[in-house]
């Protein structure tokens, strides 16, 4: 069941676009100051970077709403910038600090902030999809019209907890959307080594839910997938599983070598970095300025830095949280 | 009255399908029973002419092995295969009882479970439980694999379908972790789901989303959501299903921060524990068993009934030693109990009811009376429950000891098949009166 694409499909406005870029210079400028500050040894943390993955989540969210809900995994930080976690408690939680969103007690594999829909962060390859339905389900039974969204990467294609969560989501036509991250590996290994199929997409078919394959790095394409599949989940139209095509630059996590990759396969695709591609078509067809563009990033930068001061300068959670929120206060009889 | 499944302990005699005077051959179709499973046919065995119905139809609690009709060749007899044994019953008593009464001052009174009411069973405690706060809260829900239509794999939701309609009892697909995840996503948006594992076997399906989503969220999110769920179902061995159908899970969900864990042993536990359990905006793991579904036991009927979770309760008290157990153990250690107490050897019987959080604190104040202690589980017994309670007990009351405290476990093996290795390998009353004679 993949999509025809069609020159009919939804397209960004001029606003809409620039919204979607600055969602991706957030991203962007929040990972540049996360790498230089683990680098400058101010900040100690296992890093799984989606530096070249940033217009999924961008062209995703600007079809969300606050109160819609997503659910990511470990590689995640863009899918919470873009879905709106303010800066200060999303990098005082990964510096492990109290003033985190999670009171430094989930750190970045496990980041909560239900007042801008992000529910659930995983850091078991899967795990996510369930919830996603569950979330959905619930929704779905209030009779709201929110929908949540389950970000995952190809290596949790092959995941059982993804088969059943597509086979319940398409059974009972769940108001949630599988946007699967093809990155092309799996932690250290290749997509083709790993999967049976040559497209995740393609996987839709058994769950008779409409999928299709899209190129993650362009923001039109991106934008009218995510479109059409949220605008169909909300209208009681079920599940849709999008495969977005996309390449992660730093590798598994920051700090190993990228010995494991096909070395023309990583220039090829660093050589379509998807922010300088957007940002040449932006100017080119006047829906940017060079100065506007500069002041955004300048504004941005600005705002990564006063969070990584933030965060940097706030205290640890004292010692009583330890054994703090394991369980809830007792009930009364 | 032929046992139609292992665990089945009784049934209705619900029509006579040969009449008296009528020959029957090996073979024939003479009569059906209802069990609270299924209707089922019975054949006879042997041959000869129908003599005398013993149990007439209609017949309601008929105890397996139970004579129902007498053949004109012969004696009063079963006319179906045997049984294999029911549940794990008391050994045979030594002779000779040898009683002495306890001097008031040194025991404590057996608790009551303070409220008026009337026997029935932990199938249908455990069904009221759950109808009660059905209807007490809109939020909560029942899910799992043929809850709704078919009423319940073990027949716990009878009746909850038609009560509540299909938007509350919501039948699931062999699928563990995908409903089990659903179950923690819509638990933070807002809903109470009560999932039912058809065996707690089969929990290991979802044990990520059990572990590492529910138990796990409240403290990961820094106090912002949790997962108030309840997972229940049979845990622990039934009857003649082996290694992979018959395993404690008690030890395994006990070890983890963040979840509450309930084994019940009564219908009275059942139903005021596991009222309580939906109420907890904790995750709770409530272990239920299936030979003990069918049990009837006294279980009050107050409309409020409601147990506390973490508190254990003293089945039977006693001066010479301290028993503690859980679930079907406490049937065992009671058991023994009685034996004992045949011997002259008085034990108090503790049930846990609570796994964690533990309540420690009954089975010191025992162990302080008694000096005595011994733990009875049908898990295995390397890091089991009884290896716990036996630690904090020697952490909190060493000095009272007069013996090495003693587990009474399954045996360390998975569980046989073979009928007389699985009751080799499932903790038996008399290995409790054993562990118990060689300290007093």
């Amino acid at each position: 069941m993949h999509q025809e694409r069609g020159a009919n499909r939804a397209m960004p406005d001029a606003a809409t676009q620039l919204d979607i870029y600055r969602r991706m210079i957030r991203i962007e400028r929040n990972d540049d100051a996360t790498i230089r500050t683990i680098k400058q040894g101010r900040l100690q943390m296992p890093y799984y970077s989606a530096r070249g993955q940033e217009v999924i989540p961008s062209a995703v969210s600007v079809n969300l709403n606050p109160d819609d809900t997503i659910c990511t995994i470990y590689r995640g930080i863009h899918d919470m910038v873009a879905k709106g976690v303010p800066l200060r408690p999303l990098w005082a939680e990964i510096a492990g600090r109290v003033t985190g969103t999670c009171k430094g007690k989930g750190g970045p594999m496990h980041i909560t902030h239900p007042e801008s829909g992000v529910m659930v962060t995983t850091g078991i390859v899967g795990s996510s999809m369930p919830i996603a339905n569950g979330l959905a389900w619930a929704a779905k039974l209030d009779g709201s019209r929110r929908v949540t969204v389950a970000y995952f990467g190809d290596g949790a294609s092959n995941i059982g907890a993804f088969h059943e969560s597509l086979n319940l989501a398409s059974l009972w036509k769940l108001p949630v959307i599988f946007v699967c991250q093809n990155n092309r590996y799996a932690e250290h290994s290749r997509f083709d080594k790993c999967t049976a199929v040559d497209r995740v997409a393609k996987r839709a078919g058994s769950y008779d839910m409409p999928g299709e394959t899209v190129d993650g790095n362009d923001p039109f394409e991106m934008y009218a997938a995510a479109r059409e599949a949220i605008e169909r989940a909300r209208d009681g139209g079920g599940p849709t599983l999008i495969e977005a095509i996309t390449f992660r630059f730093l590798g598994h996590v920051f700090g190993d070598d990228d010995k494991y990759m096909d070395k023309a396969e990583k220039a090829a695709a660093m050589a379509r970095d998807p922010i300088p591609a957007f940002r040449a078509r932006l100017l080119e067809s006047g829906v940017a300025t060079e100065q506007g563009l500069a002041d955004m990033h300048k504004d941005i930068t600005a705002e990564v830095e006063d969070a990584m001061q933030f965060a940097l300068g706030s205290e640890f959670p004292s010692v009583d949280e330890l054994r703090r929120d394991v369980f809830a206060t007792e009930i009364a009889l | 009255m032929p046992a139609l499944s292992p665990t089945m302990t009784e049934g209705k005699l619900a029509r006579w399908l040969k009449a008296i005077g009528e020959q029957v051959r090996a073979g024939d179709v003479i009569a059906e029973i209802e069990t609270d499973k299924a209707t089922m046919e019975v054949e006879a065995v042997d041959e000869g002419r129908l003599e005398q119905i013993l149990v007439p139809e209609g017949t309601e609690g008929v105890a397996v092995n139970t004579p129902i009709a007498v053949l004109a060749n012969g004696d009063a007899k079963n006319v179906a295969t045997k049984s294999a044994p029911a549940a794990a019953k008391a050994e045979a008593r030594p002779a000779a009882p040898a009683h002495t009464a306890a001097p008031a001052n040194e025991v404590v009174a057996p608790e009551q479970d303070n409220a008026p009411g009337k026997p029935i069973t932990v199938r249908e405690a455990l069904r009221d439980a759950m109808a009660a706060e059905l209807e007490r809260d809109g939020t909560v829900f029942l899910m799992g694999e043929e809850v709704a239509q078919y009423q319940g794999a073990y027949k716990i939701s009878q009746g909850l379908l038609d009560r509540f309609g299909p938007k509350r009892i919501i039948d699931m697909p062999i699928t563990e972790h995908g409903f089990a995840g659903m179950a923690v996503g819509a638990a933070m948006n807002g809903l109470r789901p009560i999932v039912e594992f058809m065996t707690f076997n089969f929990a290991m399906q979802a044990i990520d989303q059990i572990i590492n989503s529910a138990a796990k969220t409240r403290y990961m999110s820094g106090g912002q959501m949790g997962c108030p769920i309840v997972f229940r179902g049979p845990n622990g061995a039934a009857s003649r299903v082996a290694a992979q159908h018959s395993q404690d899970y008690a030890s395994w969900y006990a070890h983890v921060p963040g979840l509450k864990v309930i084994a019940p042993y009564s219908a009275a536990d059942a139903k005021g524990l596991l009222r309580a359990a939906i109420r907890d905006p904790n995750p709770v793991i409530f272990l239920e068993n299936e030979i003990l579904y069918g049990h009837t036991f006294p279980c009050p009927d107050d409309a409020d009934f409601i147990l506390p979770i973490g508190r254990a309760k003293i089945e039977r008290a006693g001066r010479h030693v301290t028993i503690v157990s859980y679930s079907i153990g406490v049937g065992t250690a009671l058991a023994a109990a009685d034996v004992l107490a045949g011997q002259g050897v008085e034990a108090e019987v503790i049930n846990l009811r609570t796994l964690r959080p533990l309540d420690i604190g009954t089975v010191v104040e025992s162990v302080k009376r008694t000096s005595r202690l011994v733990t009875v589980e049908e898990g295995w017994p390397y890091a089991g429950i009884g290896a716990e309670v036996a630690m904090q007990v020697i952490e909190q009351a060493f000095d009272w000891l007069d013996a090495p405290p003693v587990r009474v476990a399954g045996a360390d093996v998975p569980l046989p098949y073979a009928a007389n290795l699985e009751k080799l390998a499932l903790p038996q009353a008399v290995w409790v009166v054993e562990a118990v004679r060689k300290m007093v």
